[in-house]
């Protein structure tokens, strides 16, 4: 990835989303927030408020730079090396998912590679039956500015496929670039980090549901010794 | 052994050339055997058309290497692509390319065959939307019409340039004549959609995708979409395609039914 490229990707473009941010948010609720919380606020459930794409981006990309190294690629190791063979079959399969994915994101957009806990990020629906299993890695693409944070995943690696990534590089030829990217950029390091930060972070987020759920049951039960039914003559049966 | 039957009746373009000596689109056929040979179905493929001007004619405002990435691979995977899906679905064969971005768009449920479909057709009329020696502004009835909808020429080149900054993503801004309304609108669509799936009629098109200008301006949308209004704007072909919309709207669209 030449010096050019990052010059202007760096330089220029993600300059450009965090300076607009700003410009967008100095003076509202948004400015005090974390940039994770601006974008789930600002994502609005699909129906985007203009600082979205801003903060989105801006967070994409600082994500983007971190998920290289320089004498990147090879493969991971440890504990991601086996999460990745058990959810994808083998390291290849995996491969050949994430690039397809990039290959095939249409327009602008990102590929990711994701952990996933077994949440349903929908109001009112809740996982009946919620097993270690469901918490597994995904590959999936975003378009724009999405990313999977939106979708209460845990991104661990993503590459950018927005044309001003690479066309300096490789012009339209998409599928090369990503094939040097997973080569010879990739940071494993980062990503087995990412990696156990969003299993604590689930596990973390089990347990409180855990003492919510209790407390809640503690709440109902000393309503229940408390309600009283008046009957009439007649007894009523409920 | 056999009659081959060809359909002379699919239209050449959506759009009214300049220049027609370009390679015609080939006819669909069918050959018909007797006997007990199989009949090989022949099948029509689209093929790349050529842009009315050589490839370095736009330079300096766009470089003849994006010439020869655009139109030399990006346009011409579009056309393959397309090709590919042909060869593989019957459900497909007979269409015009018009009539089969509008039915692959699928009112917003988009066939596979989509997007590389409208891609061919996007870049087929971005090239016609540009001429060297363009800019300028129009005359009689395009500018006629331009100033009744939006004012003034200088308040529609606005738009126009405004459209293309603030796109967000892939996509491309379009003059449009829609149908219902009667006028002249700027628009401006993500990825690939195009008016044509609204039933408005394109006019000219700025493909504001990042492969479109990144070799030649980099990050400057802004410079990239005022070059393009004030150097290679084909105003000639947007007078053409008007008259033609214009019979559309007035007189309706002919339906031609193929045999």
């Amino acid at each position: 990835m030449s010096k050019d490229t990052l010059e202007y990707h760096w330089g220029k473009h993600h300059r450009a989303y965090v300076e607009n941010l700003n410009k967008q948010i100095v003076g509202t609720e948004l400015d005090g927030m974390s940039l994770e919380d601006v974008i789930i606020v600002s994502y609005n459930k699909g129906d985007m408020l203009p600082p979205f794409n801003n903060a989105a981006q801006a967070w994409n990309h600082e994500f983007f730079w971190e998920s290289m190294k320089p004498g990147g690629g090879g493969k991971p190791s440890g504990e991601l090396l086996e999460l990745i063979e058990r959810d994808f079959g083998s390291f290849d399969r995996f491969l050949k998912e994430f690039k397809s994915a990039a290959a095939t994101q249409f327009g602008s957009g990102w590929a990711w590679l994701a952990y996933k806990a077994n949440r349903l990020n929908v109001d009112n629906a809740m996982n009946p039956f919620p097993s270690e299993k469901d918490k597994k890695l995904v590959v999936v693409k975003s378009p724009n500015a999405v990313n999977p944070l939106v979708w209460d995943y845990s991104p661990l690696l993503t590459i950018d496929v927005w044309e001003h990534a690479y066309f300096l590089d490789f012009e339209n030829r998409r599928p090369n670039y990503i094939s040097v990217f997973m080569d010879k950029l990739v940071s494993w390091e980062v990503v087995s980090k990412r990696l156990e930060i969003a299993k604590a972070r689930a596990t973390k987020r089990e347990m409180e549901e855990e003492r919510r759920k209790k407390e809640e049951e503690e709440e109902n039960s000393e309503d229940e010794a408390v309600e009283v039914y008046v009957d009439g003559d007649e007894s009523e049966s409920e | 052994m056999g009659s081959v039957t060809c359909n002379p009746l699919a239209p050449p373009s959506t759009h009214l050339l300049l220049n027609p000596s370009k390679i015609p689109k080939f006819c669909h056929s069918r050959r018909q055997l007797h006997g007990s040979q199989r009949a090989p179905k022949i099948i029509a493929y689209y093929g790349l058309k050529t842009p009315p001007y050589k490839l370095d004619a736009l330079e300096p405002y766009m470089s003849k290497r994006t010439l020869e990435v655009h139109w030399g691979e990006l346009h011409r995977g579009y056309v393959e692509g397309l090709n590919k899906h042909l060869a593989k679905d019957d459900v497909l064969y007979g269409y015009t390319l018009d009539e089969l971005v509008k039915v692959s768009y699928n009112s917003g449920n988009p066939l596979p065959v989509f997007n590389n479909a409208v891609q061919v057709w996007n870049h087929d009329f971005f090239w016609e939307s540009m001429q060297p020696g363009g800019g300028d502004i129009p005359k009689y009835g395009v500018l006629e019409q331009i100033e009744k909808d939006f004012g003034s020429f200088t308040n529609f080149k606005e738009k126009f340039i405004g459209a293309a900054l603030t796109l967000f993503g892939s996509g491309y801004v379009w003059l449009v004549l829609k149908r219902e309304e009667r006028r002249l609108a700027v628009v401006k669509t993500s990825n690939a959609i195009n008016p044509l799936v609204w039933n408005d009629i394109p006019i000219i098109s700025l493909d504001m995708w990042e492969h479109a200008y990144y070799l030649d301006y980099k990050n400057d949308k802004g410079t990239y979409a005022n070059v393009f209004m004030n150097h290679l704007v084909s105003w000639n072909a947007a007078m053409s395609r008007m008259a033609r919309a214009e019979a559309f709207v007035n007189l309706g669209e002919p339906k031609i039914p193929i045999a």
